[in-house]
């Protein structure tokens, strides 16, 4: 029951269309790029220049590997997904936060050297490798996913998507840590032991706003999250990957949440009778 | 002597996808110490690249499904080579872990009344798959990443494994180098549970990572374990075909779910032209019927482009074959046709399908909300795996469990889509489970320090030999050509004569491993970590060329060119691959055991 109809037939029209649109960016010749890339370790490390062939849709992890295979087989980087959902391959290109393997080469400058290094707020293991275990350790300080007891008829909860929808951005987040890399507070002043950094108030925010959730994080999100270092200066969402709102949609409100519990006086006022005796 | 730390725990899982994780996560609230390895940082892990979603009969979006109707569909969609066991297990098991994973904080889409909304998939009955989006896999695995690291598992992250430890006939641990510095560490343990995944990377065009290299299957085979269907591979219909850099990424089958049609270069929807008779009664005659499917219009039957995925990939081929492909060698995917159907299809289509919008627009250019993209078959996913038994899944060899991916069974000849996410909880929990229990049941073990010593001398060898200055290889260079040959030989369609040709490839490749070499230091050296990688991928690439070899047929995942046919002599039994004593390859037949006679009347009744 095969079937023709017309707008099958457009379909393949701007396919064809898409095909030729890119087959003409490809270009006839094969070129090539020069990349400088951070060799070694921290204290005794240096950029080294590798050149080698760029073809269409081409991004930088692509030329990190055929660099690789051609001439340092022993260049470290991490990578896993190749496709922009796992958040393994961030660096440094041309000085920008960015995953490797969702930076065509088509949008770089290829007449100049292509510089690509390792992120700056981690501790280099190697080339353009760092060491992101701090993250995994922050993520355990902050108090967990407590649900309401279930309320439906069947056992499970009823939530809107309406409600939801906020939640969702925020769980979108792949932990690429470019959003750490970025932050200044961690970038320049090292405050990795009194700040959480954007990737984990984003976290912080996903489990306020999670409808089934119980816990009130606002007293540890001041207190040992160190939330008042974030000066809003918006670094972080400009690199995230997954184009999440970290500013305006978590670290604005958290900042809201904190300063209505903590410091608005009346509020304050009421805490004082009502503390018990230690 | 060689130098290494040692861990002791109760149970060791290797991999931390959703199998591993949830693996981890039930021994340890049965209160063993555990252990969790894994190849890249916790939560980087296949599973966050699964898109589609997890099946399970919840019946939220239509109550006539339930566990009855998954298990049918599981066991057509696997040519009933599954083993029956699990698939009952999983039909009835999964709708509890979907809702665990809500429990633990996993913020699914919802239906209009609130509860988990389900999506149409391949080869399931009914709307089925429960969803975030298309990225379902995501959502999953911080799921239990996020509620296993309150539980006092001890995470070795950037740790690869090399090789099992047995004392005696069971397994006493496993020896493993740690990726950042190369050092080595062993693991002392009662029970060790393999959840590493598949074996993609023994293909040049891939969905899968780096990690896909077969470790887990390679491991249990070396320690004595038996693999079975390991012809049993999954090319997935739709991968991406351009731009060359992005060949084999993932193009989810959600957007067929959501209407997405494929169409060939004269604008025909040739899925109509081909459909098997045992979907017959299933499947829309017309695009009409097709359409009003994926609006949830419960009288009709589903579009072609929902059969199963061996069938799908076959037709797009078939397509490329007979010259009626797309400008670069695949079809159209179009979900872009569906703005002549509702007003907003813009937003519907960058809703629903989110990733892929910006998967195409960032990598090819390609705007998927008016425009079709181009695809074609990838490596996705492979059936077989390691033997296990259905209810504990300990394999051959006691003491040494397997989940997920690297474990055989649930899928038989070919996987439905949705069908793997269930499969990594409700298996990974069981492994757990039975891991834990195996593992309190024995007295301490004693590690074998000769094998200890000779993994470690082997695993140095590539450094050895740069510095012997002799006749050798580099890494990536024999890692191509192997995926060269098993894609052309040993692909989607096979033939005797060049799968005996591959076969002799294997060998020659495995004389060209040992003489590999590798420069620097064993500080994060991808290439030394791609030299040990090799072993296990040839070891997999053989079991998968000699299992295709032996099943001279065509079913599921497994076309033979010189058989195209389904043939009822081989509806019998599975195909087995061991080590012999001599250390070489042996292939066997397993009956499958007859099914159990009240599932074979789920079967007829829901035929």
């Amino acid at each position: 029951m095969g079937t023709s109809a017309g707008d099958s037939m457009d379909v393949v029209e701007s396919g064809r269309r898409a095909a030729e649109r890119s087959d003409a960016s490809a270009g006839s010749e094969t070129r090539s790029a020069t990349f400088r890339i951070w060799r070694g370790t921290a204290t005794d490390g240096r950029f080294e220049a590798y050149t080698t062939g760029v073809s269409e849709g081409m991004v930088v992890l692509d030329a990190i590997h055929q660099i690789q295979a051609e001439s340092a087989g022993d260049l470290a980087v991490r990578w896993n997904c190749k496709a922009g959902k796992c958040g393994s391959c961030s660096a440094e290109v041309n000085g920008r936060p960015r995953l490797m393997c969702m930076t065509r080469l088509n949008e770089l400058d290829l007449s100049e050297p292509v510089t690509v290094e390792p992120m700056k707020a981690f501790p280099l293991v190697r080339d353009l490798v760092t060491d992101v275990s701090w993250n995994f350790e922050a993520k355990k300080r902050i108090a967990k996913f407590s649900p309401r007891a279930p309320d439906a008829a069947d056992g499970t909860w009823r939530m809107q998507q309406s409600d939801v929808d906020r939640v969702q951005e925020f769980r979108k987040c792949i932990e690429c840590f470019l959003c750490q890399d970025v932050c200044h507070v961690l970038r320049d002043h090292g405050k990795h032991d009194s700040f959480v950094g954007p990737r984990f108030l984003t976290y912080v925010a996903a489990l306020e706003m999670h409808p089934l959730d119980t816990v009130n994080r606002t007293g540890e999100l001041k207190e040992a999250h160190g939330i008042g270092y974030c000066n809003i200066t918006k670094c972080c969402t400009k690199v995230c990957p997954e184009s999440i709102a970290i500013t305006d949609n978590a670290i604005i409100p958290l900042k809201e949440r904190v300063v209505d519990e903590h410091y608005d006086p009346l509020t304050a006022l009421v805490r004082l009778f009502r503390r018990k005796p230690q | 002597m060689v130098e290494y730390e040692t861990h002791s725990h109760d149970v060791l899982v290797v991999g931390a996808g959703g199998a591993g994780l949830r693996a981890a996560i039930e021994a340890a609230a049965s209160g063993a110490r555990v252990g969790l390895v894994c190849k890249s940082l916790l939560g980087k892990a296949h599973t966050v690249m699964a898109e589609g979603g997890i099946a399970a009969a919840l019946a939220n979006v239509d109550e006539r499904d339930n566990w009855s109707v998954h298990f049918a569909d599981t066991m057509r969609g696997g040519q009933y080579m599954n083993n029956w066991r699990m698939a009952e297990l999983h039909a009835k098991e999964a709708p509890d872990r979907v809702r665990e994973l809500e429990a633990w904080g996993a913020v699914f889409d919802r239906t209009p009344d609130g509860r988990i909304l389900q999506r149409n998939f391949g080869g399931h009955k009914y709307p089925r798959l429960a969803h975030v989006g298309d990225r379902t896999g995501l959502e999953m695995i911080r799921t239990l990443q996020d509620y296993a690291i309150h539980l006092g598992i001890d995470v070795h992250m950037e740790c690869t494994v090399i090789a099992l430890l047995k004392d005696g006939e069971r397994v006493a641990g496993a020896m493993a180098y740690d990726r950042e510095r190369g050092r080595f560490r062993v693991f002392d343990a009662k029970a060790v549970v393999i959840a590493t995944g598949g074996i993609g990377r023994a293909f040049h065009i891939t969905s899968n990572s780096w990690e896909y290299s077969g470790d887990g299957q390679s491991l249990a085979y070396r320690a004595g374990a038996a693999l079975q269907d390991m012809e049993f591979v999954q090319f997935h219909p739709t991968g991406m075909v351009w731009p060359p850099s992005v060949r084999g990424i993932l193009v989810t089958e959600g957007v067929r779910g959501e209407g997405g049609i494929l169409v060939n270069r004269e604008g025909r929807r040739f899925m109509f032209d081909d459909i098997p008779e045992n979907y017959r009664s299933q499947t829309a005659d017309n695009e009409e019927e097709g359409w009003r499917y994926v609006q949830g219009d419960k009288n009709a039957r589903r579009p072609p482009e929902l059969l199963t995925r061996d069938h799908v990939a076959r037709c797009i081929m078939r397509e490329v074959r007979e010259g009626r492909g797309s400008p670069h060698g695949g079809v159209f995917l179009d979900i872009s046709w569906i703005k002549s159907k509702m007003s907003d299809s813009s937003g519907h289509i960058r809703k629903k399908l989110p990733s892929m919008y910006h998967q195409f627009k960032q990598l090819a250019d390609i705007d998927i909300t008016s425009e079709p993209m181009e695809v074609g078959p990838t490596t996705h996913y492979v059936m077989g795996g390691i033997r296990v038994d259905g209810d504990t899944q300990m394999s051959t060899v006691p003491g040494l469990f397997a989940a997920g991916e690297a474990a055989a069974g649930l899928h038989g000849a070919n996987r439905l889509g949705g069908n793997s996410l269930s499969d990594l909880v409700v298996f990974g929990k069981r492994a757990g489970e039975h891991a834990a229990r195996f593992a309190a049941e024995q007295s301490s073990s004693s590690l074998p320090a000769d094998a200890i010593d000779r993994t470690a001398r082997e695993a140095l060898e590539p450094f050895d030999r740069a510095s012997k200055g002799a006749s050798t290889e580099g890494p990536y260079q024999v890692q191509h050509t192997l995926q060269e040959t098993m894609q052309e030989l040993v692909g989607i369609v096979r033939r005797e004569d060049e799968m005996v040709r591959a076969l002799d490839c294997l060998a020659s490749l495995r004389n060209r491993t040992a003489r590999i070499a590798v420069t620097g230091n064993r500080e994060y050296n991808p290439g030394w970590h791609t030299a040990l990688d090799l072993s296990n991928l040839l070891t997999v690439a053989e079991a998968v060329t000699r299992s295709a070899i032996e099943r001279r047929e065509s079913r599921g995942g497994h076309f033979r060119a010189d058989y195209p046919e389904k043939d009822t002599g081989y509806a019998g039994f599975n195909i087995l691959v061991s080590r012999d004593t001599d250390g070489s390859m042996r292939i066997s037949r397993e009956p499958v055991p007859a099914m159990r006679d009240d599932l074979r009347q789920i079967i007829e009744e829901n035929k």
